[in-house]
């Protein structure tokens, strides 16, 4: 079964996406070769809903994004592995948050890997996931040039093996 | 966020992109391809449903994990179960995104 990649997109947003190949300079292939047995890996999770954690962390910049709406918050936030769901907030304007905050697996699913970790199915999780804005400007600059280089710190310093990416 | 994987995966750490619009991702050249037909904002499924959920993060495992080349793409052949004319509503803002607004402001009165 071939996923339809525009199945629940508004027609008219279809030609923003649909054939526009690579980003200039992103042509190539990259490959990191997974090495490790699953069951001996550490695995780091990412979103790109805007969660945060409500109890300790600033929102991501939506006021910003409302008075200039080319610009998205380029930063990131860690989530601890067991952040308590009700503390867990969602900063993104482009989708309807309910069923996020009403499961925020279903964007970070850090139970359910979690659970695979008990089962010895994954070797161990990292303490932290990482969370950010999926919506940015056209350049990607704030990604590219401040969090980016803090992400890979984090992940390294977590020890990931390997990290699951999803997309809001 | 393909490019974001792509950024991470030249650091030398793999990574699997799960994601509603898998087509775009193999445009934007992501390493390892999860596709999961369902609507945005739910990667990994149905708020509450362990099991749906369970199906998607087990196989972006097993893709990471296991893909032997650049561009690896496997989709979930999970059909969502909400009509589609609800289901496309109900990921929506309620309120336009700033940029959504932006662009039916700068539209030509018909």
């Amino acid at each position: 079964m071939i996923v339809d990649s525009y199945r629940f997109l508004p027609r008219s947003f279809r030609p923003l996406y649909e054939g526009r190949g690579p980003f200039p300079g992103e042509e190539a292939p990259v490959w990191a070769p997974f090495e490790k047995r699953l069951a001996g890996a550490r695995i780091a999770l990412l979103t790109s809903a805007g969660l945060y954690v409500r109890s300790t962390q600033p929102s991501f910049d939506l006021d910003r994004e409302q008075s200039h709406p080319e610009w998205g918050d380029p930063s990131w936030r860690s989530i601890p592995a067991g952040a308590d769901v009700a503390d867990i907030g969602v900063a993104h304007l482009h989708i309807n948050d309910e069923d996020i905050k009403a499961d925020p697996e279903i964007a970070l699913p850090a139970r359910l890997l979690q659970q695979l970790v008990d089962e010895r199915a994954v070797g161990s999780a990292t303490a932290e996931h990482l969370s950010v804005m999926g919506y940015q400007e056209r350049s990607l600059d704030g990604w590219r040039n401040e969090t980016l280089p803090e992400l890979i710190a984090k992940l390294r310093d977590q020890q990931a093996d390997g990290l699951v990416l999803a997309p809001a | 966020m393909p490019v974001l994987a792509r950024w991470i995966e030249a650091a030398g750490i793999p990574t699997v992109v799960v994601t509603v619009m898998p087509a775009v991702a193999e445009d934007r050249r992501a390493p390892r391809i999860v596709g999961v037909e369902f609507p945005f904002g739910h990667a990994f499924g149905m708020p509450g449903d362990k099991t749906m959920q369970r199906r998607v993060l087990e196989l972006a495992l097993q893709v990471l994990a296991g893909s032997g080349a650049f561009g690896t793409r496997v989709d979930v052949d999970i059909e969502w179960p909400v009509p589609l004319r609800d289901a496309y509503k109900a990921w929506q803002p309620k309120v336009a995104s700033p940029i959504v607004r932006k662009l039916l402001t700068s539209l030509p009165p018909r």
